[in-house]
């Protein structure tokens, strides 16, 4: 049943919308593809899949590394401008410790705001120390080592989990 | 019986034989109503050749039969031949596991009688409630009656040391350490009996004070409060650790014994209630180890070496000191027990206005639609004025409870203080030792309010541990073998060989006979209540059978251990249940280990890929409790992706499209083929139209397969199951190419013109 095979033979472009372009081995182009990463969190480079506008699986690969290169670059271009997942540095104040709480943040983006809304928003991720923080309007914000932050974040954090 | 009797039954039994000496008693049962229902006791015998009722008989016979019913507890047992009903015997339902009991031997003896054979081996009893095996010549099943009808006793808590065995050594140490730090609070007072005798009243009659000796006294003081200090709190952290981890392994075991009980168990008991009886329960025994216990054996030593002192003093004055103390702690105790009527009716209002809460909270959409928030805020707001007066009730007394507890305490140190000056004046004391007995006195009066609460204490912590001991206690009532047979390489056959399934005492299932061959696929139908369920339940090793056996591999199921078989069982119910974390995780539930291919290979499988891919973190998304809200028929394909990991040669789908609409049925149906190829599969479906693919379909009704053949062969013969059928399709639009359903509603608006032209 595994499709574990290398991709088949594809092409992959941008078209003068911005959309991206696919053609399969049967020679139809499906404008406005999507790629999606199957495991975004746990491991976002396995199980690369691309689906049609109409969420129509198109194309299956196991790892991002197994694509030919200029569709590995194109996918690499549309992840990193769909996937805004800020990391949280530094967790500067919170408005309180009872939730809904304001945070502001310092983030490998430039500080930020961001509102919890509970603590259950706040999903313990397999990592060590790692966590996910969902704001209200649903962003993520990653937090890649609780134990790394400083103290004075740890110690708020702490104050929520 | 009497006369009465038999005007009633309108039947002249056969001619009354005395009872013959040489005839031997097979059994008895005990009826507790007579005939008019008053409580009368009697008796029904049944001996080897005949059923004795007072001065009535009847020989056994072909066409005797004994039938029960009951109704509202009121049991009735019944003595029918082929003309009619020959007596009636009421019971209350307290006996009826003995009337069955005596029915079932009824029927052996008559069945040996009339077919001449010894009569088979008595088959062994079940519990109705458990459904375990009873111990021979019992009626009830020692475990569901001792948690039916035993008050917890304190001797419960005593069947805590189980759990304290392992803490052995830091209990002692505790222990030790509970004496050490209670003799040194004990010391400053002592202290100021010379401080008083030798230092403070010698200087009042003009000697100078002698300052080495105040400094070696108040050092004293010091000393021993600073060990008292460190004494009570290696004492209080190293019990609170202990009962600690007392509650936390009773919590677990108790846990990992719930999980191993069987299904029965769980049907019968509320979740709630299982839930705070593992959850408060252990943490209120915990409570009361940590706390009470360790109080009231501080208060107990305290006590008791405070009496060693003050006799060792001056026994006259120990004497008196000590006297009024039991009536003092009796009357405190008193006090206590009216109160704690008071705050138990307390948590009864209190349990009033959070049930107002659970009702209406999960049912806001009902009360939302009927527009009745007015009449819920009203119910709440009476319930909270319920609430209001009981405890302004009680808060009266509560309020009087502190005070008088203050005046009890200086009434016995005024007779402290009257006794004393007397002895003073007669010189028998010094001035220091009158003032070292004011000083023991004023400590334990006050331990004495402690200690009554005790009583209460235990008694519900006492309370907490019979229910916990109560699942404990229980057995389960599909038990792994003692020594688990192995079971061969599972290919899919199934052998069901005259089952009998009985839950209580209502027949559920009644001689069902079938072989199903590895990779058939069969389908279940039938009305609801024609035991469709039970016969998967019992497939599954959910609950034992009866009477007859379930043979997979030719091992009958209970020899094999109920893990290793239930690894070749995949099951599709229709609520999937979806844990929380993620949808990998979920779909991984039976095959943790699983690699992320395999998952993925499922969930393509089971058409759920596609869509598992929109959500954000695809396989990474949160379901479950809360997270990514999933339609039903989406949570459905992941519980089918689930059942296809674990690849399983059984697969059992218990209505696992009804709870769809058609166009998800359609998908689901799909991944449903899939799933179903190569294996052996049991399903059971409402919409009959989901079951044309199956190789055989069983009809069962009332507990019994009436009809067996696949649709076309059915269709044929025009019995049950082609009623079933024309029933369902009456609903149907013209029947769509994959025959899905259109619900009832949608038929029913319909324009009459199309209906007619069905």
């Amino acid at each position: 049943m595994s499709r574990s095979a290398g991709p088949a033979p594809f092409t992959l472009s941008r078209d003068p919308f911005g959309r991206l372009v696919f053609v399969g081995r049967d020679g139809i182009a499906h404008a406005g593809v999507v790629p999606v990463r199957a495991f975004a969190l746990t491991a976002p480079d396995e199980g690369i899949s691309i689906l049609s506008a109409e969420s129509k699986e198109l194309l299956w690969a196991d790892r991002l590394a197994d694509l030919p290169e200029p569709a590995r670059t194109l996918l690499g271009e549309e992840f990193a401008q769909r996937e805004f997942m800020p990391v949280i540095r530094r967790i500067v104040a919170v408005s309180s410790f009872a939730t809904p709480s304001t945070w502001q943040v310092e983030t490998d983006r430039g500080p930020a705001a961001l509102i919890l809304k509970s603590e259950d928003d706040i999903r313990r991720l397999k990592g060590p120390g790692a966590l996910l923080i969902a704001d209200s309007n649903g962003i993520h914000f990653l937090v890649r080592d609780r134990r790394e932050l400083d103290a004075q974040s740890q110690k708020i954090l702490k104050r929520f989990l | 019986m009497n006369a009465d009797d038999t005007l009633l039954q309108g039947v002249q039994p056969a001619a009354p034989v005395p009872p013959k000496p040489d005839e031997r008693t097979l059994a008895t049962f005990e009826i507790d109503l007579d005939d008019r229902l008053d409580f009368r006791p009697g008796q029904l015998t049944l001996t080897e050749r005949r059923i004795v009722a007072g001065d009535r008989a009847w020989d056994l016979s072909a066409g005797l039969n004994l039938n029960h019913h009951d109704h509202a507890g009121l049991g009735m047992l019944e003595l029918t031949d082929a003309t009619g009903r020959l007596a009636l015997w009421r019971y209350t339902m307290a006996r009826n596991p003995a009337a069955l009991r005596f029915e079932r031997e009824f029927n052996r003896r008559r069945d040996s009688i009339v077919s001449g054979l010894p009569p088979p081996p008595a088959v062994a009893a079940v519990c109705p409630i458990c459904q375990a095996p009873l111990p021979a010549d019992e009626e009830e099943c020692p475990n569901c009656a001792r948690e039916l009808h035993t008050p917890p006793s304190t001797w419960t808590l005593l069947r805590l040391w189980r759990f304290a065995v392992p803490y052995k050594n830091m209990l002692l140490a505790g222990f030790l350490l509970t004496l050490a730090a209670t003799a040194a609070t004990l010391v400053p007072p002592y202290l100021t009996m010379p401080l008083m005798d030798d230092v403070l009243i010698p200087y009042q009659n003009g000697k100078p004070i002698d300052w080495t000796k105040v400094s070696w006294l108040l050092g004293g003081l010091l000393g021993a409060a600073a060990l008292a200090w460190g004494l009570g709190w290696a004492r209080t952290y190293i019990l609170a650790l202990v009962s600690e981890r007392i509650g936390a392994d009773l919590r677990t075991t108790t846990y990992e014994h719930l999980l191993k009980l069987s299904l029965e168990y769980f049907g019968g008991k509320r979740t709630g209630d299982l839930l705070a009886r593992i959850g408060s329960e252990t943490d209120r025994i915990n409570v009361f180890l940590s706390l009470h216990l360790l109080d009231f054996a501080t208060d107990v030593l305290m006590i008791a070496m405070t009496a060693a002192i003050l006799f060792s003093i001056n026994p006259w004055l120990a004497l008196v000191t000590l006297l009024p103390l039991p009536i003092i702690g009796w009357m405190i105790h008193f006090v206590r027990e009216k109160l704690r009527t008071g705050f138990e009716q307390i948590d009864r209002v209190w349990a009033e206005v959070t049930s107002v809460l659970a009702d209406t909270i999960p049912g806001i959409r009902v009360v939302k639609a009927f527009a009745q928030e007015a009449r819920e805020a009203h119910r709440f707001r009476d319930a909270n004025r319920h609430n209001l007066e009981v405890n302004d009730r009680l808060n009266r007394v509560w309020s009087l409870f502190a005070p008088t507890v203050g005046l009890l305490t200086e009434i016995g140190v005024l007779v402290v203080w009257i006794f004393g000056i007397w002895l003073v004046a007669k010189d028998s004391i010094t001035v220091g030792v009158l003032t070292a007995f004011l000083a023991y006195i004023s400590r334990f009066y006050t331990r004495l309010d402690s200690m009554s609460r005790m009583v209460s204490a235990t008694q519900k912590a006492a309370a907490g541990a019979k229910r916990i001991f109560d699942i404990l206690d229980h057995v389960s009532s599909v038990p792994d073998p003692a020594h688990p047979a192995v079971l061969p390489p599972v290919r899919g056959g199934i052998q069901i060989e005259n089952v009998h399934f009985r839950y209580g005492n209502r027949a559920i299932l009644r001689g069902i006979d079938l072989d199903i061959r590895p990779g058939e696929m069969i389908g279940l139908v039938g009305h609801s209540g024609s035991g469709k369920s039970t016969l998967v339940n019992l497939i599954c090793r959910f609950y034992d059978v009866t009477e007859g056996g379930i043979k997979v591999e030719g091992l009958d199921l209970r020899s094999v251990a109920v893990a290793d078989y239930r690894k070749h069982i995949g099951l599709v119910l229709q609520e999937p249940f979806l844990f929380f974390g993620t949808i990998a995780e979920n779909i991984a539930y039976g095959k943790p280990d699983a690699t992320r291919a395999e998952i993925v290979a499922a969930a393509r499988a089971a058409h759920a890929h596609e869509f598992i891919l929109r959500q954000p973190f695809g396989y990474d998304s949160l379901v479950g409790e809360r997270g990514q809200a999933l339609s039903g028929g989406e949570r459905q394909r992941i519980s089918i992706a689930r059942a296809l990991l674990i690849d399983p040669r059984i697969l059992i789908l218990d209505e696992a499209t009804s709870a769809v609409d058609t166009e998800t049925e359609f998908e689901i149906q799909s991944a449903l083929n899939n799933l179903i190829r190569g294996r052996t599969t049991i399903a059971i479906a409402h919409r009959l139209s989901t079951l044309r693919r199956a190789d055989r379909l069983i009809v069962m009704d009332r507990g019994k397969i009436v009809e067996i053949g696949n649709h076309d062969e059915l269709m044929v013969r025009e019995g049950h199951y082609w009623r079933l059928y024309m029933a369902q399709s009456k609903q149907l639009d013209e029947p769509p190419p994959l025959g899905e359903a259109v619900p009832a509603e949608a038929a029913a608006v319909r324009h009459p013109a199309e209906e007619a032209k069905l």
